[in-house]
């Protein structure tokens, strides 16, 4: 059974604003005793996906939430936009590997940072990519 | 507006990276570090990211660039002080800094810098080392 | 039905005394010998035990423990399953401090309520399911703080087996014991890296001797490994490669072109002596009886 203690909504506009995200998601992390190379994963992961959002969503936000289960917690962190969507997940993900830029590479680079990582795109209707990491 | 400092250290130029960058810095950083590249006719160049709690494949792409930038104007670039945490992270990202000399810190930088230039004046190239 | 709880709390509360007496002669029963203070500080939890469970069955009808009036009687419950967790009792030694209460309490209700049959078995009941369900919050807390004291040790235990030992002045050796999951390959990376800055080495060499496996996944972690310590500055080469792990990494198809690998530790050392620039020159051993 899965609760979110905290929620935080935060808008995506400009890069000064992913930098404030960044902050943000450090800022939960630590307060949830995460080590240092977990915080920074999760940061790292946070700031590909937010720049994903500004550059190639349009804008949008991100949601980080404290979340807990019943052996531990983590932080969530969920980027949404109404920008054009991505039509081949999968190939973004597997061109951002190979390729080394753009947008796939911040995908697949925040799926290998995260333990959980969900996202869902159709072209026209926008992009909502979520990534946890337990403590 | 905020401009990152380059500072000149003998015959190499040091940067210091200590803000979280933006597109906008990054973009004048690379333009003030040409120039002064070629103002000074240095040949090579330090940034200490010692202080970067975090690096991102914007971060990365960007050093990469400096890198790149700097070659063509016949000077080597070595990033230092990398802190432990980013550089595991780094790797898990998956970014590849080949083409990125990566030393402890300033001292070993500097004799990196020596090493790659002493180098590259006996082959007439830049000598390409990771 | 309300009342009928209520009930319970006002049994409680008159035959207070004698529940606490019958219930710390049933504990004493059921655990091993108590030495002087131990049993002092169990009279103590057991007072202020039943003491919480009256006055949350006072102020709460329901016996929902999962309810904020109960709240407090929770909170004893998992600091008390926490502390003989860590204090080695058994599970059932703690358990037994719930269900070591029934009996009494029973007395207690009989007592009371007496020729109502009906009334009796109901008010059985209902305090048989509450000690029930606090018996098992008990059991949970205590099976938790076990879990954590044991991936606690585990996690000591990985730092313990991968030392970083100081070979020469700024080249560090990592002879890797056992297996190299992802797990393992973090806490090998931080002591390495920690240890890279701490020496200001240069060189470092990871010996895989002690690997019984080397697979796709295990090569991928030695690399992961390599590239970290590189971007620290440091070269990294990789030694103790027997030629079973050589022929399973060739038919693997794993690229370590990039890396320098020795068979033997000795190997590397050298190698790393040379390229730090140093020289080693044994003496002649006549020369040496002759300056003595």
């Amino acid at each position: 059974m899965l609760r979110v203690l905290k929620s935080e909504s935060l808008p995506i506009r400009s890069s000064e604003d992913v930098v404030i995200v960044r902050q943000a998601v450090r800022i939960q992390a630590v307060s949830l005793g995460f080590g240092l190379v977990d915080q920074t994963k999760l940061v790292t992961a946070s700031s590909e996906l937010a720049r994903n959002t500004l550059e190639y969503g349009g804008g949008g936000a991100a949601q980080i939430e404290v979340i807990q289960n019943d052996q531990r917690s983590g932080v969530r962190v969920v980027f949404e936009d109404q920008g054009p969507g991505i039509p081949d997940i999968a190939q973004a993900l597997t061109d951002g590997y190979t390729t080394g830029v753009g947008l796939g590479l911040g995908l697949s680079g925040a799926k290998r940072l995260s333990h959980e990582f969900e996202i869902s795109s159709k072209p026209g209707a926008g992009t909502r990519v979520s990534i946890l990491r337990w403590k | 507006m905020e401009r990152i400092p380059i500072l000149k250290m003998g015959e190499y130029l040091l940067i210091t990276l200590q803000v979280d960058m933006h597109d906008r810095l990054a973009i004048m950083l690379q333009e003030d570090l040409t120039d002064q590249i070629v103002k000074h006719r240095s040949h090579g160049v330090l940034i200490d990211i010692s202080a970067l709690e975090m690096v991102d494949s914007f971060i990365g792409r960007m050093l990469g660039s400096i890198a790149s930038m700097a070659r063509l104007l016949d000077a080597e670039t070595v990033v230092v002080g990398m802190q432990p945490a980013v550089a595991i992270t780094l790797v898990e990202l998956g970014l590849s800094m080949t083409g990125v000399r990566t030393a402890l810190d300033v001292e070993k930088g500097m004799l990196v810098l020596r090493t790659a230039l002493s180098k590259a004046r006996r082959n007439g190239a830049p000598g390409v080392e990771i | 039905m309300a009342s009928s709880k209520n009930k319970l709390a006002e049994v409680i509360a008159k035959h207070e005394q004698q529940i606490a007496t019958g219930w710390l002669e049933r504990q004493a029963s059921s655990m091993r010998r108590l030495s002087g203070a131990e049993q002092q500080e169990v009279t103590r939890q057991s007072r202020e035990f039943l003491k919480a469970v009256k006055t949350a069955a006072q102020g709460d009808g329901t016996g929902d423990v999962s309810s904020p009036t109960w709240n407090p009687v929770r909170e004893f419950l998992v600091d008390f399953s926490a502390a003989r967790a860590k204090g080695g009792y058994s599970s059932s030694e703690t358990a037994s401090f719930i269900f070591s209460m029934k009996q009494p309490v029973f007395e207690a209700l009989r007592a009371e309520i007496g020729s109502d049959s009906e009334t009796l078995a109901n008010e059985t009941w209902r305090a048989t399911e509450l000690l029930d369900s606090l018996g098992l919050l008990t059991t949970e807390a205590f099976q938790k703080t076990r879990e954590d004291v044991i991936s606690r040790q585990q996690h000591e235990l990985l730092e313990l087996s991968t030392p970083v030992v100081q070979l020469w002045d700024g080249i560090l050796a990592l002879p890797l014991i056992g297996t190299l999951d992802s797990a393992r390959t973090q806490v090998v990376m931080q002591n390495l890296l920690d240890a890279i800055v701490k020496t200001r080495s240069d060189f470092a060499i990871i010996d895989i001797t002690g690997v019984p496996v080397v697979d796709t996944l295990v090569a991928q972690h030695l690399l992961k490994t390599v590239a970290a310590a590189r971007l620290m500055g440091a070269e990294c080469m990789i030694s103790g490669i027997r030629p079973q792990i050589a022929q399973t990494i060739i038919h693997l198809g794993v690229d370590l072109s990039d890396v320098i690998t020795k068979a033997t530790l000795a190997d590397a050392f050298a190698l790393t002596l040379r390229r730090a620039g140093f020289k080693m020159v044994r003496e002649q051993k006549d020369q040496r009886a002759a300056e003595n």
